[in-house]
């Protein structure tokens, strides 16, 4: 595994006398998709807000390219591009506008050059016709993969997935696991996937790190593949094999 | 390292990290660099150059673009090349078109929806008494304690103030004449009769206007109404029925409120002049009719049928995200207080021409 990008140290979360989860730790290396995977209330969405300055760890560090996300929480964001599960694409702006708002805020590129690197980032995603929308006049399918060009709009090294595939077709969402390689292949970006779609767990993940909330923390580290061959754990194998327990 | 562009003649290099962050300066210089070298070969030279995301990308594409000609790629690390080509099959053929603005709506456009939402309603009001599982006792008086009993304090301190400066106002230039003690009758009649119900009025449209827009936008966007809908519920019978029945319950009651603070606000003026209390007491009591005061109760009502009913209607036809619910906010205020005016305007005309 190449240097790791994302390092987690004993992550804690705690909500008054509600553990979420403890002592969680991982590191994610550059150029690699990482899924946190798990049943529902785990703790996912929870450790993903950790990781991108939105929440501060209860106990424990994490750092994304070398910064602390307590302390240094700026140069965090200036790494890190995200996707939220709703897409959180503004409402009142076309789809290019979205797409353009970081570049017209972080750069000192004019605003018709800013619309055109916007209007390539749409392309890259399927949505260059669709440019003009509103959010809400496209679908969910669609939503999500303008909020990953906004989220690529700057072109960071990491990139923070919430349930991309959450509510979508199976095509739609293998379109948008295809994308997600693609994004890795060609741009070189790390892609920290939060989901519990198995099929776009097995399509996507170089390595996997799963929680669990009856164990309140990290119950499994590894290949998608070793995770399904050779669970350690009954709850690891009822989620890859669709079991009960 | 900063991005760098270097010319000569057939030959652009780059240098440095062409990446969003750093393109500013350099993109204009590449692209009138490029379109001067038009009508000959250009070869676009890459091998200094650090770092290339997609932005830097789409500047080699603009490049491109401008020449309008043979250009050669030399230089291309492993990484760039896939991207401009993935990049090269997405991009526009044409420089972006900024989309038409949408044109206005005409003027009346939505008159027959408003129309349609009003008879509508009439034919839940109608089909009531079958429906009455659809009513929800709990959300009713919550409905009604937000509009009637958090607004008491506001109308309270307003009709106060009202009262004051109306006295005030007429007192001086009426004390000329020695009749400043008939202020006590102008101010009763004035809002008894019409500035009571039309501020409370303007207060409804205000607070609980917009609140029912916000309310039922925000179910709108959410797709609760559809839900409902689908569920086979009248959204007017569960909805709009309620909001309704609770703003003209609470009316009469904040146009007390309001009539006696104002009262209240005049006599402490008037006895800041020197009137015993006593005096302002009798003039009320002989001059202030109870028809005027029941003509002020009357058409509260009204009006408060009236700022629910288009709260509502603003809500219901909420569409298209968070803006929309601003949006149906704004036209909830605006459409109250406008129909409001008007319904006082008709209001007067019927009671002039009935001699009330």
């Amino acid at each position: 595994m190449s240097a790791p990008v994302i390092t987690v140290r004993g992550a804690t979360q705690v909500f008054g006398s509600r553990t979420i989860f403890r002592d969680v730790s991982f590191d994610i290396a550059a150029g690699e998709v990482f899924v946190i995977l798990g049943g529902s209330g785990c703790g996912k969405s929870t450790l993903l807000k950790q990781m991108i300055g939105l929440l501060p760890p209860t106990a424990g560090e994490i750092t994304v390219a070398g910064h602390s996300v307590r302390t240094e929480v700026e140069q965090v964001r200036r790494q890190i591009g995200v996707m939220f599960q709703s897409g959180a694409l503004l409402g009142s702006m076309t789809l290019l506008e979205n797409v353009s708002l970081p570049l017209s805020v972080f750069t000192d590129l004019p605003a018709a050059t800013c619309a055109e690197i916007a209007r390539l980032k749409l392309g890259l995603v399927g949505l260059g016709d669709a440019a003009a929308l509103l959010p809400s006049e496209i679908s969910g399918g669609m939503l999500k993969r303008a909020a990953i060009a906004r989220a690529l709009a700057l072109d960071p090294p990491i990139l923070m997935l919430d349930e991309p595939s959450a509510g979508l077709d199976p095509v739609t969402s293998a379109g948008l696991d295809k994308l997600i390689l693609q994004l890795r292949d060609t741009l070189g970006t790390t892609c920290v996937v939060v989901t519990h779609e198995l099929p776009s767990i097995m399509a996507i993940a170089d390595r996997c790190a799963m929680l669990d909330a009856k164990a309140q923390g990290l119950i499994a580290l590894g290949s998608p593949r070793e995770l399904r061959d050779h669970p350690a754990q009954p709850m690891v194998r009822a989620f890859f094999h669709r079991e009960t327990l | 390292m900063p991005a760098e562009l270097e010319t000569t003649p057939g030959r652009i290099t780059l240098r440095g990290a062409l990446t969003a962050r750093r393109l500013g300066p350099l993109w204009p210089r590449a692209v009138r660099a490029a379109g001067e070298a038009a009508g000959s070969a250009l070869e676009i030279e890459l091998s200094g150059v650090e770092r290339l995301d997609s932005s830097g990308a789409a500047l080699i594409l603009a490049m491109e673009r401008r020449h309008g000609g043979e250009v050669r790629i030399s230089g291309a690390s492993t990484q760039a090349a896939p991207l401009l080509a993935q990049l090269r099959a997405v991009a526009p053929a044409q420089a972006p078109v900024r989309a038409k603005p949408a044109k206005r709506p005409p003027l009346f456009a939505g008159l027959r929806t408003k129309i349609a939402f009003f008879g509508d309603t009439l034919l839940a009001l109608a089909a009531l008494p079958a429906q009455l599982r659809m009513l929800r006792r709990a959300d009713f008086w919550r409905i009604a304690e937000r509009a009637g009993q958090q607004a008491l304090l506001l109308v309270l301190v307003l009709g106060f103030l009202i009262g004051m400066i109306l006295a005030f106002q007429s007192a001086v230039p009426m004390r000329q004449f020695g009749a400043d003690l008939y202020v006590a009758d102008l101010v009763t009649l004035a809002l008894c009769r019409e500035l009571g119900p039309l501020l409370v009025a303007v207060i409804l449209a205000g607070r609980t206007g917009s609140a029912y827009a916000a309310e039922l936008g925000t179910m709108q966007v959410n797709d609760e109404i559809a839900a409902l809908t689908t569920m086979g519920v009248n959204p007017a019978t569960m909805l709009v029925l309620p909001r309704i029945g609770a703003a003209m319950l609470v009316m009469p009651a904040l146009t007390v409120a309001m009539d006696a603070a104002g009262l209240a606000g005049m006599a402490t003026v008037l006895a800041a002049f020197g009137y015993p209390l006593s005096a302002i007491a009798t003039h009320i009591a002989i001059n202030g009719a109870a028809g005027d005061f029941l003509q002020g109760l009357g058409k509260g009502l009204v009006f408060a049928a009236a700022v629910a009913l288009i709260g509502c209607r603003a809500g219901l036809t909420a569409n298209g995200g968070p803006r929309a619910v601003g949006e149906a906010a704004t036209a909830a205020v605006v459409g109250g207080i406008v129909a409001t005016v008007v319904l006082d305007g008709i209001f007067a005309v019927i009671t002039y021409r009935l001699h009330l």
